[in-house]
């Protein structure tokens, strides 16, 4: 049985365990005088309770066997192996892993190797074997459970106490994922960015100024490698990202003062909603525009002024991702202006001003640091950003901070390295982790930068 | 007030207010040039895809003799599909050209009807076999070079080597109009097809239908794991406590990473450690779950705290127990707000390709996936992978594509703005 | 009462039209303001007759307030909130403008001219009329670009000298000087509520007013701090024009001359202070100032 049967049927005996859970209570209970009964709780809760001994051990031995089982299983294949493999560096085993699984996933036939073959033989035996065992266990002990819960059903148990327990852990366990999520973001980012920076040196990446990760290692050829250094990433990043909030900046923030400032109710119920249209264009969008519209335009409009500008020019780039990023700045900008109290416009409109030294000389020196709060959460944006710049920007890495020639970034680099057929730990796929650590690290500090300084600036006025 | 200050305020007037005209200006102006890349935007999309939902068609007159399928009148289905249907559709179109009779040029008289014009024939024979030895007038669908050329693409006045239509074959499709052969009709190909490298055949059926598999299991997976955890953060967790304290500051920060980097993780996490099918449904929706959480977490918790406290107190005067008030009372009060934040949340799922490029969601899809393991790709990436390709028909395509994907948002986004309005509650 | 009656339509018969709907609604006998509420063009500083304010909605918040205010007086307005006396201090300097939807109609003039003419501007306006709030509201800026503000909005100051010099008087005048002259570069939002109320009343002065608007400037703030603002109230009163709403009688009866009582909307009475309060002509007047309500 694959495991959504098993889930099917575990759901199954689940609702079974809670109907005659709660049906056994209805018959231990004594009628009460008055109407009612002599139960703790409702007979529903027993009926739960039954349901969640039944369920919930199951439920989790079947999780931890899934998500175990394969490594396991992989395990034993490999200490199955002839002894010249097995005695192999870690790369070269976790690459005999993988072609095992592959052979297993594409046909047996397929192998060449006759060793692979009985690996992989070997590998598809024990997963079958493991796959009968886990629904076995799952299924007996769904039973044993139900035979437990069975037992709590008494009128004096707790059942409505119990069950909330229960639900409580339950609601822990998913605001936890959160925190395993960012666990899981670092560790995995990290591991594999350590094990890149064992083969190429750190300050290698961080400072070398030549990137081509292209001509690195094959599978057949330890040892040999690419260069990877990341700065003309950087400033590829840098480049599209400061062209973007050139455009973002102003425009969005603007927007933001005519809207909360000067548009009538009418304007504001109208334009703002289309603005946030603007954010909601999915990305791949904007990455089609930015590449057979905008491109081919600043592209030809050069060339009509005697510039020559590189077909997946940085400025298309950062322009169409500067329109993206407009309302994301306007929306926070409108929030930190609006959150100016009134009494300093009144303040500032009573001495005479007009309206537009009133924005620049009390609203805006007010609202500071919430708009530097937005920059930075722009900024990360901006930089986090993936699918124009894979569609509109360049693969190659050139070391330049013009905007008319092609450069590209750490998120197209990532993508470019991780897409199609590659071996998972060449120094090449590493590398993408090793840039999706240094993403990670930059956009969190500014995330927590902004947001420090956007909850101070919200404290001053509450 | 002296009359020499009124005199000097008077005397700054004039500039202070042709300052305030141009500051005004700016902001309008920043509003004006969003909205209009936004006209410009929708402008060029819906130009270019718009004629995506119309393809061309030739009229062939075929004879579908035996011999020429190479098979006998009491066929097994198994001859009947590897008949070759290829010529008969050969000589359909030579027939309408029987004077052509260079090689290459047959060739290119072949190339006018799609690769799928035998498919056609294929799907009518197998649908009713006593079709075999009819003559038979069906329309099959045009090349794509002929189907752009159709829709007024081609420059005829253009140098011929720049074109993708030669002059004789424009001699060849000028007579076709004449005789009425050739026509535009609804693109039901585009939506009843995945993927294929002839743009004429390539639809969206098995992009849609992954969007879907993996949409569903992201609501599936986010939106109880999204509620549960703002109902505890919000009700149940004890104040000033580190864990619930570091719970939040992981959200908010969660709420800004990168999508790319969620991609990262299930790379590295759900396909490399816990060895999940790559490609799958199932895959891509755990990624944009974890993305999408923080949204749902951050406007469930809006919404919970928008059910004033009398609400609970009330529930808990009567004796219902902490657990019992919250999901009897609060959580039903507070279920709009969470919707739309769900909605919303979900609307920028769809939208999203980055991460599911990371866990290889990037695919060449022809056919429909049939569960939440199999390989498939979505509207978004479908979309990606589309831009890439370099024919006009292509692009024409992935216009039309981004136009049923926007349908989609706006759809979404629609029914959060429908349901806040609906279920819009003052305290 | 029928001779204030009388009185009123001698002096502005022009101005004196029929409130817009509304007026049958109150059950009240205020027909029109009793006491003395015009000058007789001896030394008027406001000018204003049958001045209605309406809200968005035509919700009408004032009904045809007719009244003088005298050139170095201190004429202070009293009534239960929402009355209608900070909306009408509003419209003496079109402070009403900022709010959307606000319409203002009637004669208001400001040393015989009308202050809504097309000739008139709202920024030169408010220079000459300045306003302080409610609530203190320094900038966030420094001690002396706060003071500053408006001269240079204005271009009042030719250079840093003249600037130096009206910050220190402005200072000095609105009696803070001393207190701030160490750390005028510290953000006016360090000071005290007090301190802050005097700064904005010295940024106030800065650009030398003829009349301060003062909206309940003490209502924020501790006996000792308004006992320093009722003070210097009373020496500004020497250079400038000042109309201050309060909430407070005792205030009202302390600082000021004449003595506005606002009603629903309606100016109820206005007379010396001490006539108001000693000897009140109108029932409703009588009732606020012995605490029946208010």
């Amino acid at each position: 049985m694959n495991t959504l049967g098993i889930l099917l049927t575990l759901s199954v005996l689940a609702a079974f365990s809670y109907y005659i859970g709660r049906k056994r209570s209805l018959a231990l209970a004594t009628p009460a005088k008055r109407g009612g009964n002599n139960l703790h709780s409702l007979p529903g809760y027993y009926g739960y309770l039954v349901a969640i001994w039944c369920g919930i051990p199951a439920l989790i031995i079947l999780l931890l066997w899934s998500v175990l089982s394969d490594s396991i299983i992989t395990q034993m294949t490999l200490a199955h192996l002839p002894t010249e493999l097995q005695n192999q560096s870690g790369d070269q085993v976790s690459l005999i892993s993988n072609q095992i699984r592959n052979l297993v996933a594409n046909g047996i036939e397929t192998a060449t190797d006759p060793a692979m073959k009985v690996a992989a033989e070997e590998y598809s035996r024990l997963q079958g074997i493991s796959n009968m065992a886990k629904t076995v266990v799952v299924l007996v002990l769904a039973i044993i459970g139900f035979a437990i819960g069975m037992r709590f059903i008494k009128p004096t148990t707790r059942a409505r106490n119990q069950v909330e327990h229960v639900i409580q852990y339950v609601m822990i366990l998913c605001a936890a994922v959160a925190i395993l999520t960012t666990v899981g973001i670092i560790t995995s980012v990290l591991f594999e960015s350590i094990r890149f920076f064992g083969q190429v040196p750190a300050t290698d990446f961080l400072f070398g100024t030549h990137w081509s990760p292209q001509t690195a290692i094959r599978a057949d050829q330890v040892g040999g490698s690419g260069s990877f250094g990341a700065i003309p990433l950087f400033v590829g990043t840098l480049l599209i990202s400061a062209i973007a909030l050139l455009i973002a900046v102003p425009l969005g923030l603007m927007s933001a003062i005519y809207l909360s400032e000067y548009a009538s109710p009418f304007v504001r119920a109208y334009v703002k909603p289309a603005l946030e249209i603007l954010a909601g264009i999915p990305t791949v969008v904007y990455g089609f525009f930015a590449a057979l519209t905008v491109a081919p335009f600043i592209r030809d409009v050069g060339a009509m002024i005697g510039l020559n500008v590189a077909s997946e020019s940085a400025l298309a780039a950062g322009v169409v991702m500067g329109v993206m990023i407009i309302p994301f700045m306007s929306s926070l900008s409108d929030d930190v202006i609006n959150a100016v109290p009134q009494a300093m416009r009144d303040g500032s409109y009573g001495m005479g001003a007009t309206k537009s030294e009133t924005i620049k000389q009390v609203v805006l020196p007010a609202a500071l640091p919430g708009i530097v709060g937005a920059f930075l959460l722009a900024a990360s944006r901006a930089i986090g950003e993936t699918m124009i710049v894979v569609m509109a920007a360049g693969l190659s890495a050139n070391l330049t901070v013009n905007p008319l020639e092609a450069v590209t970034t750490v998120t197209v680099q990532i993508v470019t390295l991780l897409t199609g057929d590659q071996e998972f730990d060449s120094a090449k796929t590493l590398a993408a982790f090793a840039l999706g650590l240094a993403l990670f690290v930059v956009t969190l500090i500014l995330n927590i930068l902004a947001l420090q300084i956007v909850r101070k600036y919200r404290e001053q006025y509450e | 007030m002296s009359t020499t200050i009124t005199e000097k305020v008077r005397a700054s007037l004039g500039k202070r207010y042709a300052r305030e005209k141009r500051f005004r200006a700016y902001g309008f102006i920043s509003i004006a040039l969003s909205l209009m890349f936004l006209v410009l935007l929708m402008f060029n999309i819906f130009s270019k895809g718009l004629p995506a939902f119309s393809s061309t068609y030739i009229k062939l007159d075929v004879t579908l003799d035996a011999q020429t399928l190479g098979v006998t009148a009491d066929a097994t289905p198994e001859q009947l599909r590897t008949a070759s249907y290829n010529s008969v559709v050969q000589k359909g179109v030579q027939a309408l050209f029987p004077a052509v009779e260079e090689r290459k040029q047959k060739k290119a008289l072949k190339s006018l009807v799609s690769g799928d014009a035998q498919y056609e024939l294929q799907r009518m024979v197998l649908a009713d076999p006593k079709l075999i030895g009819t003559n038979q007038t069906v329309w099959v669908l045009a090349d794509d070079d002929i189907d752009m050329f159709h829709k007024g693409y081609v420059d005829r006045t253009a140098p011929e080597a720049d074109r993708r239509i030669k002059d004789f074959q424009l001699v060849w499709l000028d007579k076709l109009e004449a005789e009425g052969r050739i026509d535009s009709q609804f693109n039901t190909t585009f939506f009843t097809r995945g993927d294929s490298r002839e743009p004429e055949q390539a639809g969206i059926l098995s992009a849609l239908m992954g969007s879907v598999y993996t949409m569903s299991l992201t609501l599936l997976f986010a939106f109880p794991l999204g509620v549960m955890a703002a109902i505890y953060l919000e009700e149940f967790a004890p104040k000033n406590n580190f864990w619930v304290d570091f719970i939040e500051v992981n959200i908010n920060n969660l709420a800004s990473v990168p999508s790319i980097i969620f991609g990262l993780l299930g790379l590295a996490v759900f396909i490399q450690i816990f060895g999940m099918p790559r490609s799958s449904p199932l895959v891509g929706s755990f990624v944009l779950t974890l993305m999408i959480l923080p949204t749902i977490i951050i406007a469930s918790r809006a919404a919970l705290k928008s059910v004033p406290p009398s609400i609970r107190e009330g529930a808990l005067g009567i004796g219902a127990s902490k657990t019992q008030s919250v999901f009897h009372h609060v959580v039903p009060l507070a279920m709009p707000g969470i919707l739309t934040g769900t909605i919303i949340g979900m609307a920028h799922a769809v939208g999203e390709s980055a991460p599911l490029l990371m866990v290889g969601m990037v695919a060449f899809i022809v056919d429909v996936p049939h569960g939440i393991t199999d390989p498939a790709t979505i509207l978004p990436v479908q979309i990606y992978l589309w831009a890439d390709s370099p024919e006009r028909a292509f692009t024409e395509r992935t216009s039309a594509a981004i136009i049923i994907l926007l349908a989609f948002m706006i759809l979404m986004n629609l029914l959060a703005i429908v349901l806040r309005k609906q279920f819009e509650r003052r305290w | 009462m029928t001779e204030a009656t009388l009185n009123m339509a001698a002096a502005a018969p022009q101005t004196h039209k029929p409130a817009a709907g509304g007026r049958e609604e109150f059950a009240h006998d205020i027909t029109g303001t009793v006491g003395k509420p015009f000058l007789d063009g001896k030394d008027t500083k406001f000018f204003s007759r049958g001045v209605n304010v309406f809200y968005t909605g035509n919700k009408q918040a004032i009904f045809d307030v007719n009244v003088d205010i005298g050139r170095n007086e201190v004429i202070a307005m009293i009534g239960p909130s929402g009355c209608g006396k900070s909306t009408f201090l509003r419209c003496l300097n079109r402070m009403n403008d900022t709010i959307a939807g606000c319409r203002v109609t009637g004669d208001i003039r400001l040393d015989g001219e009308d202050i809504h003419g097309k000739e008139q501007d709202p920024v030169l306006l408010r220079a000459r009329v300045g306003m302080v709030f409610q609530k203190p509201n320094p900038f966030p800026k420094s001690i002396y670009d706060n003071v500053a503000y408006g001269p240079r909005l204005h271009g009042l100051a030719a250079n840093r000298a003249e600037l130096d010099e009206i910050v220190e008087s402005s200072l000095t005048k609105a009696g803070l000087f001393k207190e701030v002259k160490d750390r005028l570069q510290t953000p006016g939002t360090g000071l005290s509520g007090g301190q802050q109320q005097r700064l904005c009343i010295a940024r106030t002065i800065a650009v030398s007013p003829e009349v301060i608007l003062m909206d309940e400037p003490t209502s924020a703030l501790d006996p000792i701090a308004t006992a320093t603002i009722e003070e210097l109230i009373d020496e500004l009163r020497q250079s400038f024009t000042i109309c201050i709403v309060t909430h407070s009688m005792q205030q009202a009866a302390r600082i000021s001359q004449r003595t506005a009582y606002f009603h629903m909307g309606k100016l109820v009475e206005v007379n010396n202070t001490k006539t108001v309060f000693t000897n009140p002509q109108h029932q409703l007047t009588e009732n606020y100032i012995t605490g029946r309500f208010g």
